[in-house]
């Protein structure tokens, strides 16, 4: 039983009829696919009693997603010979035919409260149902209902937890001829349902999600510094958290949420040179403690997510250089080797890998390091990148790097095969992936 | 003394034009070594400080808002002669043998006008991280600090500034661009 494998590059721009598409949505091209992707048909779910389109517009967002995450192989529709909308009427046959390994199909029904979304996934080769599933669905929050569906999807067959109803934070600089303000957004972690939560005449910089995905902490320039801000996603409210005379930035989040590892430049007074040290500051108590205490400017720490060291960037051997400390104190470890710098670290979910942009002869590329062979790898041939975010279930890395003049997002995979660019008009600067979000929104 | 002093600073524009001629950088050891480019503009000559102007001009719009001294350069409080902008090399915060002699006159007007004060920017070119860069633009301008206390400047005449690799001037992605952005801009009120 074979089943032939169709690589097709799928070079995808993602408009979506019907469906709620706020101001500066990234566009999404997939630049690189995986051989190997899992092929599978996805039918228009039928639309009963309802929108005609509702269905379609659904399932175009599962396809899309599950395109996007480069571990599926989505069937174009018109290569549909068959539009099943229901278990009785499918005939494994026909998609045995077409070499796909599973089948999606589904319904959208009206109901007094909205909607009823069904949806059915199949084994074509096993001839067997894998899932069913039902959920009521809101007109105006249809996308978050298609990203469940591909998050359970992509579960059941990947064996892994899907990110899509996950978000991204980044920032925008202001552009020649554009407004001259800095802003920084939220989008959906496909690029849609943009909303500014701050616009600033000055800089905004590192953004980082607290745990619980409810908070944004993130530097922004005031007078004559970076002060950092701890600002509520939902309603909108900040308040400063750091203000120390120099520079305040590179704020990380402890795995419980209670406290915030940042750079600090502490100045005496306005005449001192300071120092850039490693600092955590406890949320609740507002207490400041000095983590790291050398003439080097040590910046962007990184928790471990068991919680209990974190890495930073320190230039004591002349360049930008990642190492780890324990919380509990103790030596200052030197983890990178490779290359002339390397800054910028960041864990994987599971805590085994760094991310980190890593520069070499001039070229600065992401790249993942093992923390336990000590083996690095890199996985761009871009030569600008910044600001490696993992994606919250460990699968792709989000950054910002330069392409044809402009700065955008691109992610790639772990494995380094799968490669996207996210676009959008403006500088897209500093995204950060959201943790899983548990809210049921 | 006086008289001394006049032939100084009359013999300041010449002195800028030999301290601004390109010489041979010598990379030192472990650190990258330099693009082997020629720098044949002189700044202060060919080059007209409408470079470091842009720049804190930019640096005024995007500061609406921020306190209004932040950006503010009022270039008629320094001298016309003076350099207002002295270039690093990459990765680098040590005064330039060539630009020294611009530092120093910054110094000699300071010192002769004690209730003066200067603003010093540091900036760095858009090669590594954004926070990195607030550190490298921040050690710039605190070199520059060193140099002009050294000359007899009071600490209060002194402020420091980073803006990392915020405010380029050039926004090309190589050399041509970036030696541009590595700077230190001397921002009078």
């Amino acid at each position: 039983m074979t089943t032939a494998l169709f690589y097709r590059f799928a070079v995808m721009v993602l408009m979506l009829m019907g469906l709620p598409a706020a101001q500066a949505a990234l566009t999404i091209e997939i630049t690189e696919g995986v051989e190997g992707a899992l092929p599978i048909a996805i039918v228009p779910f039928a639309s009963e009693g309802a929108d005609a389109l509702v269905g379609g517009d659904l399932t175009t967002v599962v396809a899309a997603d599950l395109q996007r995450s480069g571990r599926f192989k989505v069937l174009p529709q018109t290569d549909l010979v068959a539009r099943p909308t229901e278990p009785s009427k499918v005939n494994f046959q026909d998609w045995r035919l077409l070499g796909q390994d599973n089948l999606l199909i589904g319904s959208v029904k009206a109901t007094p409260q909205g909607y009823e979304v069904r949806f059915f996934l199949f084994d074509v080769l096993k001839a067997q149902q894998i899932k069913a599933f039902s959920l009521p669905a809101q007109a105006a929050t249809l996308r978050v209902t298609a990203h469940k569906i591909s998050d359970m999807v992509y579960e059941a067959l990947i064996g892994e937890p899907g990110a899509f109803s996950t978000r991204v934070a980044y920032v925008t600089k202001p552009q020649k001829g554009g407004a001259s303000v800095h802003t920084l957004w939220i989008a959906d972690a496909d690029g849609y349902s943009a909303r500014d939560v701050l616009n600033s005449p000055t800089e905004i910089m590192s953004p980082a999600w607290s745990p619980d995905g409810a908070k944004l902490a993130y530097a922004r320039f005031e007078n004559d510094h970076f002060v950092l801000y701890v600002q509520d996603v939902a309603t909108g409210t900040r308040e400063i958290v750091a203000n120390a005379l120099g520079h305040n930035g590179a704020p990380a989040w402890s795995p419980d949420g209670s406290k915030l590892a940042l750079a600090m430049q502490h100045k005496r007074h306005p005449g001192d040179p300071g120092n850039f040290d490693i600092y955590i500051l406890d949320l609740r108590s507002k207490a400041l403690t000095r983590f790291t205490e050398h003439w080097a400017v040590e910046t962007h720490p990184a928790w471990s997510p068991d919680g209990n060291y974190l890495v930073f960037t320190s230039d004591r051997s002349g360049r930008p250089q990642i190492y780890r400390k324990a919380l509990t104190g103790g030596k200052e470890e030197r983890l990178t080797f490779e290359g002339a710098e390397n800054d910028r670290a960041s864990f994987s979910p599971n805590g085994k890998m760094l991310a980190m942009i890593h520069a070499n002869s001039g070229e600065y590329r992401v790249a993942v390091f093992d923390l336990e062979t000590g083996q690095l790898r890199v996985l761009t041939d871009s030569s600008l990148d910044e600001s490696p975010s993992f994606a919250p279930n460990g699968s792709m890395i989000i950054y910002a790097t330069t392409f044809k003049n402009a700065k955008i997002l691109a992610a790639v995979s772990v494995d380094g095969r799968v490669k996207q660019r996210l676009s959008q008009e403006g500088r897209v600067l500093d995204p950060a992936w959201s943790p899983l979000l548990r809210t049921s929104q | 003394m006086r008289a001394l002093k006049t032939i100084a600073l009359l013999a300041l524009p010449v002195v800028l034009l030999f301290g601004c001629q390109s010489t041979p950088e010598q990379p030192a050891a472990g650190k990258a070594p330099e693009l082997a480019k020629p720098k044949t503009e002189a700044p202060a000559t060919a080059k007209p400080d409408t470079g470091a102007g842009a720049g804190a001009a930019t640096a005024i719009d995007a500061s609406k808002g921020a306190k209004a001294d932040a950006g503010a350069t009022d270039k008629s409080a320094a001298p016309g002669a003076l350099k207002n902008t002295i270039y690093f090399d990459f990765d680098r915060f040590d005064i330039k043998p060539e630009f020294r002699e611009a530092v120093l006159a910054h110094a000699a007007f300071l010192t002769k006008n004690p209730n003066a004060t200067v603003k010093i920017e540091g900036h760095c070119d858009e090669r590594g991280t954004r926070e990195y860069n607030i550190a490298l633009g921040d050690r710039r301008a605190t070199a520059v600090r060193q140099l002009l206390k050294l000359q007899g400047v009071a600490d209060k005449q002194i402020a420091t500034i980073s803006f990392g690799e915020e405010r380029p001037v050039a926004l090309g992605h190589d050399e041509d661009s970036w030696w541009q952005n590595r700077r230190a801009v001397f921002a009078y009120r």
